[in-house]
């Protein structure tokens, strides 16, 4: 466990090293023990891979008791005292969510391309990529895109190496090793296998977001005609 | 309390746009802060027409706007150096200024820097979208309908307090256009020396060469085109790092100076993603960051090192002045 000063109103907690869930789950944990009461100064923490940042106000520090000249040694004390005695606190549930996502044709431009160079059926590429329980690592980016762990190796493909200038929201792509959805209208170079009709971003909901880390994500395929009617009352 | 002004949009200026302090809260959803990308001349400009510190306020960039108001308020201005006239006297800054019913304010070119903060009285009313009226144009939210300002727009405000309406009564009486006093942001705490931004090392710092850190804190860097409000990218020295390769994405921070593989820093401003995985070689102390906030193509920037305790110390001091300013603007006319 390490701290390191993130500029004048931010410390960044590391707790590993690497991805995997391990080391997810260590983020996780610490990030549930610091949000359940939030330390004196503490204004947002920033769940990340490998650590979680702590932004803090330098002025609520001091009113708090801080001395002016080592606010970071006093917030990095009180972090590990309470990291150390956690406070009782539920297991938090695990939450699957379910994408509906129609592939290929117009939603799914690129899935010939992806089909050709892991040398499937582009119908074989559909059945493995819902076949995972993808494990949301983190959100960030863009608002609500999830970082997604656990696409099959056979589907990696490399990044487009012209970005399209507008990627559709709700664009399910292949960057690399990652696969994720875009949330808003942007530009972007990942490959793109279908769309989903579910909002990603929801801006006047609590969370404003569909998926949140640590939770599970499961792909299902729907029909263009799915597609078309979903969230329509039947 | 005074009423709502409702401020005719005439001409929108290049970028302008409706700005508070910030959305925080939201970053591990991967929505950015944002705000106002000078967050304290901001809060001055508020202070000075008796606003809160949050009150939305229009940002304007390189190029302002043509406003013309309904009813008598007050405004204030703070930032760049901007050619801002009411009718056909100049709208000086850094003070409180009365606006008649009827009359328009204008701002035309930044003559140095490139942004500045316009307060009217009660604040700028636009729904709160997440807690904050600020513009959050990628997402389409937030501000005024999500957009910079166009011509046509009309904006209301809030209720202004009772200080800015007894203030505006003194005004009126006196015939004075503006007070005499001027609050000015650039000057609070202990500002660096011309064209110097404190900074402090990042935690990646150590995986640059010697020779790199040595550069970034020496050389004289030139901003270059790539700039809004998400960052600004600088162009000098090739900054080498020890090793290449990826680093684990992580938090960022406004202020970050975050280096891509080409060797050129960029440095983050509010409206900075929430998450990056470049290596983060310094970052801004927040009480200069202002500065990169009005760098415009060409203008030079040296970096100075300084360590954390200096930063806060800055931070500290810098809020001392403003809370005496505030202490001191309360009794004048209390």
């Amino acid at each position: 466990m390490r701290f390191t000063p993130l500029g004048d109103n931010a410390l960044m907690l590391e707790v590993g090293d690497v991805i995997d869930e391990p080391t997810h789950r260590r983020v996780q944990e610490a990030w549930r023990v610091l949000a359940a009461a939030p330390l004196p100064g503490v204004t947002e923490l920033v769940p990340a891979y490998t650590t979680v940042t702590l932004f803090y106000d330098p002025v609520l520090a001091v009113q708090a008791g801080a001395p002016g000249d080592d606010i970071f040694e006093w917030l990095v004390a009180r972090a590990k005292e309470r990291l150390k005695n956690p406070p009782k606190m539920e297991k938090p549930k695990g939450r699957t969510v379910d994408i509906p996502v129609c592939y290929g044709g117009e939603f799914g431009p690129d899935l010939g391309l992806v089909a050709k160079q892991a040398k499937l059926s582009p119908e074989e590429v559909i059945k493995r990529h819902t076949k995972p329980e993808y494990l949301v690592y983190l959100v960030g980016f863009a608002p609500g895109f999830p970082y997604l762990g656990g696409l099959p190796k056979e589907l990696e493909t490399p990044r487009h190496a012209k970005p399209r200038m507008v990627v559709p929201p709700g664009s399910v792509g292949i960057g690399g090793a990652q696969t994720g959805i875009y949330p808003l209208a942007t530009p972007g170079g990942w490959n793109l296998i279908g769309r989903t009709p579910e909002k990603i971003f929801r801006p006047a909901e609590h969370p404003p977001v569909l998926l949140r880390a640590g939770d599970r994500v499961k792909f299902k395929a729907i029909t263009a005609e799915e597609f078309a009617k979903w969230g329509a009352k039947p | 309390m005074g009423g709502e002004a409702v401020i005719h949009v005439l001409k929108p200026g290049l970028l302008t746009t409706v700005q508070d302090l910030g959305r925080p809260g939201y970053q591990q959803y991967g929505v950015v802060v944002g705000g106002a990308l000078d967050g304290f001349a901001a809060r001055v400009a508020n202070l000075v027409v008796g606003n809160p510190d949050n009150a939305a306020v229009l940002e304007l960039a390189q190029t302002g706007p043509e406003l013309r108001f309904d009813r008598e308020t007050l405004v204030a201005w703070c930032g760049a150096d901007f050619d801002a006239m009411i009718g056909q006297e100049r709208l000086p800054p850094d003070r409180a200024v009365r606006v008649a019913a009827g009359q328009t304010i204008s701002f035309g070119f930044a003559r140095s820097g490139l942004r500045a903060w316009l307060a009217v009285a009660g604040g700028i009313d636009v729904p709160l979208v997440m807690g904050s009226r600020s513009t959050y144009r990628r997402a389409g939210i937030g501000g005024h309908e999500g957009r910079p300002l166009k011509a046509g727009d009309d904006l209301k405000t809030l209720a202004t307090s009772g200080w800015a309406e007894h203030l505006l009564a003194s005004l009126r009486t006196s015939g004075k256009p503006a007070t005499t006093w001027t609050v000015r942001p650039g000057v609070m705490g202990r500002p660096a020396a011309t064209g110097v931004v404190r900074a402090m090392r990042g935690p990646e710092c150590a995986g640059f060469t010697p020779e790199a850190q040595r550069q970034f804190f020496s050389a004289d860097w030139t901003a270059t085109k790539e700039a809004d409000r998400m960052g600004v990218r600088l162009a000098g020295p090739v900054l080498e790092r020890r090793q290449a390769g990826d680093m684990v994405s992580s938090a960022v921070n406004a202020g970050v100076v975050q280096v891509p593989a080409a060797g050129q820093p960029i440095v983050l401003l509010p409206s900075r993603q929430s998450v990056g995985g470049y290596p983060r070689l310094a970052v801004v102390a927040t009480v200069d960051l202002p500065r990169i906030a009005q760098l415009r193509p060409g203008d030079k920037v040296r970096f100075e090192e300084i360590n954390l305790t200096v930063a806060h110390a800055l931070y500290l001091a810098r809020e001392r002045d403003l809370h005496r300013v505030r202490t001191g603007l309360a009794r004048l006319t209390g």
